[in-house]
C-alpha cells in the first residue's frame, strides 16, 4: 500500500514576504521532499526579501526539499534571473 | 560614509565583493521600477545636491586645494540643475521612442552595475550629475574617487545615496570605495557582476577601463586650441576665453589651452587680455613657466599645479606678476616636446601663438589638437562661416565650439544646445567609444523592437494603353514636331511603318530609321541614336516586336543621357527600389515614347524592361527601371494579323509564361494577380485559336491583349526561374525566347510546387502559395483535381497538351543539340541561370544543384525526367 504525499502550500503575501519566508524555512523539516509557495501576491521584491529567499534556497538544499515557486510574474522571475537564483527554484503558473 | 579600511587580502576581497552583491542586488531590484517611480526619486536627490552644493564645494576645496570656491558651488548647480532640465521629461524606463511609421519601438534597459571613476578636478560634481543619471536609468553605482578627494567625493555620494533611498531607490544602489587604490580597481573592473566602466579621469584611468575587456565610458584628457579670427567679436572673445581658462583655475579639460590669434588682431587682443587682468609673458617668462610647469620627462603637466591660481604659479616659475593676475598667457612659437607650453595646462596659463595667415593659424590648431587633444574639444571666434565650416572639418574633436568660451561651452545646455554633462567622450581617436557628452542615454541599454515591414507594393504601367482594332489611330492625338519610328526592314516592306506614319498629326516631321529584326547591339542603339539627334525627335515610335521595342527604350535612354552606362545600369539587385545605380531621371529633353507591339508574347510596350545583346561576350543584357517604360501603348491587332505560326507559337507560350511567373511570384499582389489570371484564360482560350486559324480576328486580338496583359503582371510582380533557365539555354544555343520558355515550363511548375530546399529572404512572402495559386490556376480553367496535388498535376498536363498542340519542342535534345555539346555548356547555364536576376521573385530559392538538375530534366523532356515531378508537391 502506498501513500500519496501531498506537498506543503504556503501562500507568501506581497505585504509579507520576508514573514512568509521565515514560516517556509520553518516548515522545510516536515516538507515532504517538495514545498509550494505561492507568489502570486507578490508584485515587488526588495533587497531584504531577495536576501531571504536567497536564504531559504540555501537551507532547502540542506535539506534537499525542492522549492516551487506558483504564480510569479514575469517582473519577479528577472529579478531572480538577475540575482541568479531562478536556478534555486522551480516554477510553476 | 566612513573610512574603514580592511586589512588582510582575504578581507579585502570579501569587502570588494560585498560591494557588488549589494549593487547588483539594488540593480535587479531597481529593474521593478517605474518611470513614474524613478522621477520621484531624481527630482529630490537633485534638489539635495542644489541645497548642498556650496557645503560640498568647500569640502572639495579643503581637500584638494585645487580650484575656485565659487565655480565648484557652480559646477555643483550645473551637475544638478542644468542636468536635470535635461533628463526631467525623458522616458528613460520601458518604451522610451516609437517610430510607427518604420515599425520601431525603443525599449530601455537598465545596465546593472556600473564601476565610476571620479577626477580630482571634478570631485563632487561628476558624483552628483553621475548619480542622478544612474537613477533615471534604474542602474546601481560603485563610486571609485580619486584617493586625494575621498572625502569630498564620498560626501556627495552619501547626499545622493541618502536622498535616493529616503524617496524609493534599492537600498544599496550607490557604495563608494573606502580607500583608491589600482589593485581594487583593477580587480571591480573585471569582476563578471560589474555590467559597465564610467571613467573620467586621466589617461591610466581610461586606459585601465578600455583595458578590462568591459564596456566602457572612458573620458580622459584633453588639449583644446582657440583659433581666435581676425572677423571675430574681439571682445567678446576676449572675455569668454578669460572665463572659460580661470574657470575653477583651469580644471576642466576642456578649457582652451593654446590660443592662436590672427597676426592682424594680436596686438590689439593681448592688449585686451591684459586690460581684464591677464599677465602677458615676456619670452623669458614663457620660458620659466614651461621648466616649472611641463616634466621635461613625461611632457605632461606637473599634477601640483593643477587647479592653481595664475599668481602662485607665477610665483613658482619666478615670473613677476601682480597679485590679482588671472591668467598667465605665454607666446609660444611651436607645437611639441620642444615648446612645453603646447601641452594640457589645468591651471590659468593659456599659451598664446601668433598667426601670419588663416592656413596658418589652421596648421597650429591642428598641431595642438594631435599634441593630446584628438577627440576632445576644440574652439573658434569668427564670424567668417566659411572658416568655421573648414576649422570642423580640420579638427578631430568630439566639441567644437563656436564664439563661446570652451570649458563651460563643452560642458552643454549653458552657451549653447549640446547635452549637459560632466564626461566627455573623445571618439576613437581619445581612446573612447564616444565622441557624445556622456548622458544618460549612455547610461542605458537601448533595446530595439522591429516590426516586419511590408514592402511598398506598387502597380505602374504606361500612362496610356490604346488596344483593339485600329487603336493606332490614337496616334493622333500626341502632338510632335519631330518624330523617328524605328523599325525593321520587313515591317516597313509590308506597309506597317506607312499605316504608323499616315496615323500621325499632319505638322509632325516623320522619319523612318530601320534597323535589323534581333535582339539589339550597342553598335544598332548607337546608330539610332545617332538619328534621334540628327531629327531633333520629340517622339519616338517603337513599332515591332519585342527586340524592337526594347532597342527603342534604350535609344531614347541614351539620346536623353548621353552618359549613361548601359554597363553599369545592368548592374544586378535585390531589391529595385534599393539598388545601387540610379537611371537618369533628370530628363533635359524629354521624349515621348510610343510602343506599337506587331508580336503578340514579350508586351514590351508596357514593361519596364529591356534586353541588349552583348556580342563581344555572347550574352544578354538586362536593363530594369520604371523610367524605361513607355508613355504609350499601342495594342493593335492589325499588326499581328500576319505573324506566321511559329511566331505566335513562340510568343503566345512567352506570355503564358509571363503570366504564370506572376501569379507564383514573391511580389504578386491583387492587382497583379488579376491580369496574370485573365492573361492565362485568355492564353488557355485563344492562342491554339490563334495558331490553327492565323486570320481569326477575336483569337489574334484577344492573343495581343493577353500578351499585353501578362505583362502589366509582369512589370509589376516579376518572372521567375523559368526566365533565368530560358534566357542562359535561348543565348547559349540561339533558340527563341518563347521555345526556350516551353522547354522549362512543366519542369519549373512542378519544382514550385513542391517545398523548397531554400526560402529567400523576402518580407513580401508571408506563407509558402506557390503550389495553391497553381491550383487556384487550375480551378480558373477547369482542369479539374480534388486535391492541391491534383489540381497542379492537371495545370502541367494542361501545359503540356498546349505545347503538344503548338508543336513545341518538348525537350532540348529534340532541339538536336547533343548530350556532350548540353554537358559541356551546362556549367556555365548554371551560372549564368543563378545570376540571372528574373528567378530574384520567384516563389522558390533555387540552389545552383537544382538548376542544373532543372536543365537535365529539360534537357531528357518530362516523359524521362525524374525526381522534380509534382508528386514531390507540398500538401
Amino acid at each position: 500500500m502506498s501513500m500519496a504525499t501531498i506537498a506543503i502550500q504556503l501562500k507568501i503575501e506581497g505585504e509579507r514576504i520576508i514573514p512568509g519566508l521565515a514560516e517556509a524555512g520553518e516548515r522545510l523539516d516536515s516538507a515532504e521532499g517538495e514545498m509550494i509557495l505561492d507568489f502570486s501576491s507578490v508584485r515587488q521584491l526588495d533587497a531584504s526579501a531577495l536576501r531571504a529567499m536567497e536564504r531559504l534556497a540555501a537551507a532547502a538544499d540542506d535539506k534537499s526539499v525542492k522549492l516551487v515557486l506558483r504564480g510569479t510574474s514575469i517582473d519577479l522571475y528577472k529579478v531572480l534571473k538577475l540575482m541568479k537564483l531562478a536556478p534555486r527554484f522551480s516554477f510553476a503558473s | 560614509m566612513t573610512k574603514t579600511l580592511s586589512t588582510s587580502k582575504e578581507e579585502r576581497l570579501a569587502y570588494l565583493e560585498g560591494l557588488v552583491t549589494q549593487a547588483r542586488t539594488a540593480a535587479a531590484v531597481f529593474t521593478q521600477c517605474t518611470q513614474e517611480d524613478v522621477d520621484r526619486i531624481v527630482k529630490p536627490m537633485v534638489l539635495a545636491g542644489i541645497g548642498q552644493a556650496q557645503h560640498l564645494a568647500r569640502l572639495a576645496i579643503d581637500e584638494t586645494r585645487i580650484g575656485v570656491l565659487e565655480d565648484k558651488i557652480l559646477k555643483n548647480m550645473v551637475a544638478t540643475e542644468f542636468v536635470y532640465n535635461y533628463i526631467r521629461d525623458k522616458v528613460t524606463v520601458g518604451r522610451i521612442r516609437e517610430f510607427p511609421e518604420r515599425g520601431l519601438v525603443e525599449v530601455a534597459e537598465p545596465i546593472g552595475v556600473i564601476f565610476s571613476l571620479i577626477p580630482i578636478t571634478n570631485p563632487t560634481s561628476t558624483v552628483l550629475f553621475k548619480c542622478i543619471m544612474a537613477i533615471k536609468a534604474r542602474n546601481a553605482v560603485i563610486f571609485s574617487p580619486h584617493p586625494s578627494a575621498w572625502r569630498c567625493s564620498s560626501e556627495a555620494v552619501r547626499i545622493m545615496y541618502e536622498s535616493a533611498v529616503k524617496h524609493g531607490a534599492p537600498e544599496g544602489v550607490f557604495t563608494c570605495l573606502d580607500s583608491h587604490t589600482l589593485e581594487d580597481n583593477a580587480y571591480l573592473m573585471h569582476h563578471k557582476d560589474v555590467a559597465l566602466i564610467d571613467a573620467t579621469g586621466g589617461p591610466s584611468a581610461v586606459k585601465a577601463a578600455y583595458s578590462s575587456g568591459k564596456p566602457a565610458l572612458g573620458v580622459g584628457p584633453g588639449n583644446t586650441p582657440v583659433y581666435l579670427e581676425k572677423t571675430a567679436d574681439l571682445n567678446m572673445a576676449v572675455v569668454d576665453i578669460i572665463v572659460s581658462k580661470t574657470f575653477d583655475n583651469g580644471t576642466i579639460c576642456a578649457s582652451e589651452q593654446t590660443v592662436v590669434i590672427d597676426d592682424e588682431i594680436y596686438d590689439l587682443a593681448m592688449k585686451k587680455f591684459a586690460d581684464l587682468g591677464a599677465h602677458i609673458c615676456t619670452e623669458k617668462e614663457s620660458e620659466l613657466l614651461g621648466r616649472a610647469l611641463v616634466d621635461p620627462q613625461t611632457g605632461c603637466m606637473q599634477p601640483i599645479a593643477v587647479g592653481q591660481k595664475a599668481a602662485d604659479i607665477a610665483r613658482v616659475a619666478g615670473l613677476s606678476v601682480k597679485p590679482n593676475s588671472k591668467l598667465l598667457l605665454a607666446p609660444i612659437h611651436g607645437v611639441g616636446r620642444e615648446h612645453p607650453l603646447s601641452v594640457e595646462k589645468l591651471c590659468p596659463v593659456l599659451s598664446v601663438y601668433r598667426a601670419k595667415s588663416a592656413d596658418e593659424a589652421l596648421r597650429v590648431c591642428v598641431d595642438v589638437n594631435h599634441a593630446g587633444g584628438l577627440g576632445h574639444t576644440a574652439v573658434i571666434f569668427s564670424r567668417n562661416d566659411e572658416l568655421i565650416r573648414k576649422f570642423s572639418e580640420v579638427i578631430n574633436a568630439g566639441r567644437i565650439i563656436v564664439n563661446a568660451p570652451g570649458s563651460i561651452g563643452a560642458l552643454g545646455g549653458i552657451y549653447n544646445d549640446m547635452v549637459p554633462t560632466f564626461s566627455f567622450g573623445c571618439g576613437t581617436a581619445g581612446g573612447n567609444s564616444t565622441t557624445d557628452n556622456i548622458n544618460v542615454y549612455h547610461y542605458l541599454n537601448i533595446k530595439r523592437l522591429a516590426r516586419r515591414t511590408p514592402a511598398h507594393m506598387w502597380f505602374r504601367v504606361p500612362n496610356h494603353i490604346y488596344f483593339d482594332l485600329n487603336a493606332v489611330e490614337n496616334l493622333r492625338q500626341f502632338p510632335s514636331r519631330s518624330t523617328v519610328i524605328i523599325t525593321n526592314p520587313a515591317l516597313e516592306r509590308i506597309g506597317h511603318a506607312g499605316i504608323v506614319r499616315r496615323c500621325l498629326p499632319p505638322q509632325a516631321s516623320v522619319h523612318i530609321s530601320v534597323i535589323p529584326d534581333a535582339e539589339p547591339e550597342f553598335k544598332v542603339i548607337m546608330q539610332g541614336v545617332e538619328a534621334l539627334n540628327v531629327y531633333q525627335a520629340d517622339q519616338i515610335i517603337a513599332l515591332g516586336g519585342g527586340s524592337m521595342i526594347d532597342a527603342a527604350k534604350i535609344m531614347k535612354l541614351k539620346y536623353e543621357s548621353p552618359e549613361a552606362d548601359l554597363e553599369e545600369l545592368a548592374a544586378p539587385f535585390l531589391d529595385i527600389r534599393k539598388r545601387v545605380v540610379q537611371y537618369p531621371t533628370e530628363k533635359t529633353n524629354r521624349t515621348r515614347l510610343i510602343a506599337i507591339a506587331t508580336t503578340s508574347g514579350t508586351g514590351s510596350e508596357v514593361t519596364p524592361f529591356a534586353v541588349l545583346f552583348d556580342k563581344e561576350r555572347g550574352r544578354k543584357v538586362t536593363l530594369a527601371d520604371y523610367s524605361l517604360t513607355p508613355d504609350v501603348a499601342i495594342v493593335d491587332p492589325q499588326f499581328v494579323m500576319s505573324m506566321p505560326k511559329g511566331l505566335t507559337a513562340d510568343t503566345g507560350v512567352d506570355c503564358l509564361t509571363h503570366a504564370l511567373e506572376a501569379a507564383v511570384s514573391t511580389y504578386a499582389s491583387p492587382y497583379t494577380d488579376c491580369n496574370a489570371m485573365q492573361a492565362i484564360r485568355l492564353v488557355f482560350k485563344y492562342l491554339t485559336v490563334a495558331y490553327e486559324h492565323p486570320h481569326d480576328q477575336e483569337a489574334r486580338t484577344m492573343m495581343h491583349n493577353a500578351a499585353c496583359i501578362a505583362a502589366m503582371a509582369f512589370s509589376n510582380a516579376g518572372v521567375g526561374v523559368n526566365h533565368a533557365l530560358a534566357h542562359a539555354f535561348g543565348a547559349r544555343f540561339g533558340v527563341a525566347h518563347g521555345r526556350a520558355n516551353a522547354m522549362m515550363l512543366p519542369h519549373v511548375i512542378a519544382y514550385n510546387a513542391s517545398t523548397p530546399t531554400k526560402f529567400r529572404p523576402s518580407p513580401n512572402q508571408r506563407a509558402y502559395i506557390a503550389h495553391n495559386k497553381y491550383a487556384t490556376i487550375a480551378e480558373l480553367l477547369g482542369l479539374g483535381g480534388h486535391t492541391i496535388d491534383e489540381k497542379v498535376k492537371s495545370l502541367v498536363a494542361a501545359i503540356e497538351q498546349l505545347l503538344n498542340r503548338l508543336a513545341m519542342p518538348r525537350s532540348i535534345a529534340a532541339l538536336g543539340i547533343t548530350k556532350e555539346a548540353f554537358e559541356q555548356a551546362l556549367p556555365d547555364l548554371v551560372s549564368t541561370a543563378f545570376d540571372d536576376p528574373s528567378w530574384l521573385t520567384n516563389p522558390r530559392m533555387p540552389l545552383m544543384s537544382e538548376l542544373e538538375e532543372l536543365f537535365r530534366s529539360a534537357y531528357q523532356g518530362r516523359e524521362t525526367a525524374k525526381g522534380t515531378g509534382a508528386g514531390q508537391q507540398a500538401a
